[in-house]
């Protein structure tokens, strides 16, 4: 899949115990299931039902999307830097199918 | 010969019992709103009802646009092993369907707070329920008023 998300921490350094906030922005459509296409056809759902992000393998932070969530889903949450290694953010779509972004921490 | 009903009886008999039927059950928890709702936070909670506290629930007053509000959950908690949020669930009380999200913590997490955007098709009620490492649970309840709502078609 083409699709790159966009993600930011807000410092790529820390000491170990910071808390960093990680603000990530992916482009979705997010259909809910509940709308109706001109012929009056439900259109179905597809939305990306799953984010996880790990940090050096181990999971911080996870999040259960609903159709709920806006379209191109925006997620932000704070992690504590504990060592280095990579961040990894993943959303799981209806069809299986994943977004896979990656960034790095440095833990001084 | 028994006691025949005029029409005024039979109607006012009918009336008590519909009130009877839709009249919401009294000690229930104090979420109103629709069923599905309540279904869903008594999942979450395994039953239990929530004590209000603790849970931080920011919303702007009015949408103009339901369909991207934005949200951000915070709970206090030191967020050490012995003592986090472990998960926080999101309803909106007016949406077709109530579900909005759920963020799962850890210790690791260092601050129970996370930000999204979310779509609300009219003025409703946002609950946020959080669940504790000790299993208690903690909730907040915000209203936003939406000018345009956000389910389009």
């Amino acid at each position: 899949m083409s699709v790159k998300p966009r993600i930011k921490l807000d410092k790529k350094e820390a000491k170990k115990g910071d808390i960093v906030e990680v603000k990530a922005l992916v482009s979705h459509i997010m259909e809910t299931g509940q709308r109706k296409d001109s012929k009056g056809n439900v259109i179905p759902r597809k939305i990306l039902n799953k984010f996880t992000c790990t940090v050096n393998g181990k999971e911080v932070f996870s999040a259960d999307f609903e159709p709920a969530v806006s379209a191109n889903p925006y997620i932000q949450f704070k992690f504590r830097a504990q060592e280095s290694g990579p961040v990894v953010l993943t959303w799981i779509d209806d069809d299986g199918s994943k977004i896979v972004g990656e960034e790095k921490i440095t833990v001084n | 010969m028994g006691h025949i009903y005029n029409r005024r009886q039979t109607l006012a008999i009918g009336m008590a019992a519909l009130a009877a039927a839709t009249l919401p059950q009294s000690g229930g928890p104090a979420f109103a709103a629709s069923s599905d709702t309540d279904e869903l936070i008594k999942k979450f909670t395994g039953g239990k009802t929530p004590a209000e506290g603790r849970v931080r629930l920011d919303l702007p007053e009015i949408a103009e646009n339901g369909n991207t509000v934005p949200m951000t959950v915070s709970v206090e908690s030191p967020m050490t092993a012995q003592s986090y949020v472990s998960d926080v669930l999101v309803v909106a009380d007016g949406n077709p369907r109530a579900g909005v999200v759920t963020f799962h913590f850890s210790p690791m997490s260092g601050v129970a707070e996370a930000n999204t955007r979310i779509r609300l098709s009219k003025t409703q009620n946002v609950i946020a329920v959080a669940k504790m490492s000790d299993g208690a649970f903690f909730m907040a309840t915000k209203e936003v008023k939406v000018t345009i709502g956000g389910c389009g078609g």
